[in-house]
């Protein structure tokens, strides 16, 4: 037995083709779950970092919080919060949002804080409103680093969806959990190339997105 | 989950022993790889540093790296490790203590002031001693930096290595989870939080100690 016969065992098995153990569904499931908790943190996040990244306010607990949040178990905070509220995508939303809004939160955060300050004070000169500041130069001028901190929580975040298999839930780590627990390792495998495969993708999306998606003038390096 | 509390303090209390062995267990699986990482770090950022050329596709290559889920790391890596062997778990972590050091080593041994460098050799000293007394001391608050990342973000990822086989207090939420009872998954977080503190303080001081004249926060980019 070696990879490549593990490989192709897992991937021409015809579960993996229809019906509800398929790759397509089982991909399909991750990624809701995985944007789910990217939209809901970007919501709950994008806004506030933004408005303390203008107001300079509260830089010191920022910082402290996204320490705080990178030492956050989150195998222990999806099993706990199952226990708690019970089998469900809102339990296992809870610790994703938890992991990525800080990272939103500090992009931000730190994209705002970081405009050029000649910048800012022309755009006060000639009469912009605080409002209009943020909006049309500050906010722009945060894009890059947003885009950088939307890209590190959607890996994360794709990478962690995967333990929530553990408690039951769909997605790709399905594969990793139920061969682990049937010593089926044809289907562990497959699922963690599966996992690894769709976090690539993400981050070639992102670098697509940095390269492309930008107004020249704010693409950097 | 009927009736049973969150928290049942007593069995805290007759499980100290217990807590305790996989709090050291943690310890060891999460921070060696840390170590073993900056190890690494060092000599291959100083190659990146004197051949420049060498630094993107290493960068690039540990930017991948960085972003390969654990989980599926360490399922991967069984076949070579074995299941329930530290190796499993230790081996990925060293290799994400190595993608965060690498770029901090290289951005720190940059920082050095080119009059700096210049007026050190202009002292007399050679590239080695430049290098040990003063490049290294000045990438010091750039290195220490990246270490808190490394370290807290492994202390994290080190209780996934619990789906494994092996991940110290990791354990204690499959535990938990299993016998639908919550005390051990509290527990777990708990430590998991001040175990990363500790070590984050530890850092911290070390850097005090280590570069006096770097009051001010060095911003890491990850």
């Amino acid at each position: 037995m070696n990879w490549f016969s593990w490989l192709s065992a897992f991937f021409t098995d015809p579960d993996r083709l229809h019906g509800p153990d398929s790759i397509v569904h089982r991909v399909s499931e991750h990624l809701i779950l995985s944007g789910e908790a990217l939209g809901l943190a970007f919501v709950l996040a994008v806004p506030l970092g933004l408005l303390l990244g203008y107001t300079g306010r509260a830089a010191a607990l920022v910082t402290a919080l996204t320490g705080a949040a990178r030492a956050l178990p989150t195998l222990g905070l999806v099993t706990l919060a199952v226990l708690v509220a019970g089998v469900g995508n809102t339990a296992v939303l809870v610790p994703l949002v938890a992991l990525a809004a800080p990272v939103l939160l500090v992009a931000a955060c730190e994209g705002v804080r970081g405009t050029d300050p000649d910048l800012r004070d022309a755009a006060r000169g000639i009469g912009l409103t605080h409002r209009q500041v943020l909006w049309q130069v500050c906010v722009p001028w945060a894009l890059p680093a947003l885009l950088a901190g939307l890209r590190t929580a959607a890996v994360q975040v794709i990478a962690t969806a995967t333990v929530a298999a553990y408690v039951g839930l769909g997605g790709l780590g399905r594969y990793v959990v139920d061969g682990l627990a049937t010593k089926d390792f044809p289907q562990t495998l497959g699922g963690a190339l599966l996992v690894v495969l769709l976090a690539v993708a993400t981050q070639l999306l992102f670098a697509a997105l940095n390269r492309f998606a930008l107004p020249a003038g704010l693409r950097r390096r | 989950m009927d009736g049973e509390p969150l928290v049942r303090w007593g069995w805290i209390g007759d499980h100290l022993g217990y807590l305790w062995g996989l709090l050291r267990d943690h310890a060891v699986i999460s921070l060696v790889p840390v170590l073993i990482g900056l190890a690494l770090a060092l000599p291959l950022g100083l190659l990146c540093t004197r051949f420049p050329r060498l630094y993107q596709p290493l960068a690039a290559v540990f930017n991948v790296v960085y972003a390969l889920p654990s989980l599926a790391v360490f399922v991967v890596l069984i076949p070579y490790t074995g299941l329930a062997t530290r190796e499993t778990v230790m081996l990925p972590l060293t290799c994400y203590a190595l993608a965060v050091l690498l770029p901090t080593t290289v951005d720190g041994l940059r920082a050095v002031p080119e009059p700096v460098r210049q007026a050190a050799t202009a002292l007399g000293y050679g590239p080695w001693r430049r290098l040990a007394a003063v490049e290294l001391p000045s990438a010091v608050p750039y290195l220490m930096a990246g270490l808190r990342v490394a370290a807290v973000s492994s202390i994290s990822l080190a209780s996934v290595g619990a789906l494994v086989g092996r991940g110290g207090l990791g354990y204690l939420f499959i535990d938990g989870f299993q016998r639908t009872f919550p005390t051990p998954i509290v527990a777990g977080i708990v430590l998991v939080g001040l175990l990363a503190l500790v070590t984050d303080a530890v850092l911290l001081l070390a850097r005090r100690l280590l570069a006096p004249w770097a009051v001010r926060e060095t911003a890491v980019r990850r």
